[in-house]
């Protein structure tokens, strides 16, 4: 800008506040309590907002990333896992511990050649990322909505693939298409 | 030479009057855990959520639980403490909260049993100075608590305290003034009385709205609790304790809004009386003053939901400032109307 700083040309004056202090200030406060009182007797007004949680809970969204679980195909049965370990490769906590092994035909598992003869999940330390679910080549694996998942023991927080497979305890309201 | 006392109100027989002691001390034991859980619930909906409403239906047993934690605690105490005055300080601050309750006119002389029973614990001819008195001595359960702990948080708390309450009490008495000169008389029951036909909250408006600020002071209520203020001295003068000792302080906080909520009902709401000439019977009268106070009560606990902690030199300037020339200012002019009509 020409001629550097000018304050009387760049300075813009804007309107200041009354000075505190004096008969003035103590009649405003007087004025602004009245209405902070009246804020608060609003809050009354209006009720709670207050979810109560154990008994009353927010319902998730569906792309809610909560505890996984693992999938089988609804005709044969057969579980959708391979046991390709991408999960476990893509895990960033390093959580999943896969073990696989062969089908055999007396033995058929899974769909494909080879199926997951350990799943393990730490879920103490499993960051809920979902890169195991994007990972996954045949949505074996998916983010469910549950999230109460506090346990005593820390032992009991490592899930297996039983219990990944289980269909869960609807303990998780889900929220409806559009709300 | 024959000392002169002034004699004024009634006295019953000596029986009669332990048995109201006893009698308003439960009264006074009884109102504490309901205010207090009237405060955390009432706190709960100035504030958008419930409050506590686990421990028994809506929350009722609350207090009571908080009572049981505290007397169940460890009487812990500080090495460096004065184990003495340590242990003094709670059982001031509790007797002269009590003693002070004592004043407050739930009504008037009744006929009970064939005994003319006041329906108050003492008719003193010096009401409002008892009043101070008790107050003033309730300063060195702070204080004595405070420096008596040997830590510096509690010790900055009751340096606190002793400043507060000293400046807030000077305007919080000449507030007084006001309605003792239009009554004429220190006795809370005569001053009630005088407030037929109209309560003194009309002429000595003044008065009541500076003994209402100065009563937040008093009782270390927001927006005036600096002796406690959590964020910055962890808890004031009863930092250090615990337990009951701390139960016993917070016990005490708690009858002191009670107090003053029952200063201000005798003071500037006609006491027992009810507005428009309504005359009741005798036994409404402590009902009135019960609910008036618990207006007050709701009051404070509306204010403290509201306004944040003013700083320490803001509280000083208003106080000696504001105060302080305005209840002076009030009595001075009372005094003139009171002479110039008289």
């Amino acid at each position: 800008m020409a001629g550097g700083w000018q304050p009387e040309r760049d300075a813009i004056a804007v309107q200041r506040g009354p000075e505190p202090g004096g008969a003035g200030g103590a009649y405003r406060a007087f004025g602004e309590t009245l209405r902070g009182l009246k804020t608060t007797f609003a809050r009354v007004i209006e009720g709670p907002k207050t979810i109560q949680y154990p008994e009353e809970k927010v319902p998730v969204y569906p792309r809610f990333r909560g505890r996984h679980r693992l999938h089988r195909f609804e005709d044969s049965g057969l579980e959708k896992c391979v046991g390709c370990s991408l999960c476990a490769a893509a895990c960033p906590a390093d959580c999943i511990r896969v073990v696989a092994a062969e089908n055999t035909p007396d033995n058929r598992v899974s769909a494909g050649e080879r199926y997951a003869a350990v799943y393990e999940i730490n879920l103490s330390r499993c960051i809920f990322c979902g890169y195991c679910e994007v990972a996954c080549p045949f949505d074996a694996i998916t983010m469910g909505h549950d999230y109460e998942m506090s346990d005593y023991n820390r032992g009991d927080l490592i899930f297996t693939k039983e219990m990944l497979l289980a269909e869960p305890l609807e303990r998780t309201p889900l929220r409806a298409e559009g709300e | 030479m024959i000392a002169h006392f002034a004699v004024v109100g009634y006295y019953e027989p000596w029986y009669a009057q332990i048995v109201k002691a006893v009698v308003l001390f439960a009264i006074a034991l009884q109102m504490v855990p309901v205010i207090l859980l009237l405060e955390r619930k009432l706190l709960g909906r100035f504030q958008g959520r419930y409050g506590p409403n686990r421990v028994g239906p809506f929350g009722l047993l609350q207090p009571l639980a908080d009572i049981g934690k505290l007397i169940g605690k460890e009487q812990f105490q500080p090495s460096t403490a004065v184990g003495f005055l340590y242990t003094l300080a709670p059982i001031i601050s509790i007797l002269c909260a009590v003693a002070a309750f004592a004043i407050i006119p739930f009504g008037d002389v009744h006929d009970i049993f064939g005994t003319g029973i006041g329906l108050y614990g003492l008719d003193v001819g010096i009401g409002p100075l008892y009043l101070f008195a008790f107050g003033a001595v309730a300063f060195y359960g702070l204080m004595l608590g405070g420096w008596a702990s040997g830590s510096k948080y509690s010790f900055l708390g009751a340096m606190r305290a002793a400043a507060q309450l000293i400046s807030f009490e000077v305007a919080m008495g000449l507030s007084l003034i006001g309605v003792i000169f239009t009554a004429q008389s220190l006795s809370l029951v005569d001053i009630v009385a005088a407030q037929e036909g109209m309560w003194f909250v009309v002429p000595q408006f003044v008065g009541f709205l500076i003994f209402l600020i100065a009563g937040f002071a008093e009782t270390n209520r927001t927006p005036f609790d600096l002796p406690e203020a959590d964020a910055e001295l962890v808890g004031g003068y009863n930092t250090e304790y615990g337990g009951a000792r701390f139960a016993s302080f917070f016990f005490a906080e708690y009858l002191n809004v009670l107090v003053v909520s029952g200063i201000a009902t005798t003071m500037f709401l006609g006491g027992w009386m009810l507005p428009f000439g309504i005359d009741p019977p005798g036994w409404v009268g402590p009902l009135v003053v019960l609910a008036k106070m618990f207006v007050f009560v709701v009051l404070f606990i509306w204010v403290r939901a509201t306004l944040p902690r003013l700083r320490y030199d803001q509280l000083m300037s208003f106080g000696w400032k504001v105060l302080l020339p305005l209840a002076t200012a009030n009595a001075l002019v009372t005094a003139i109307v009171v002479v110039v009509t008289d």
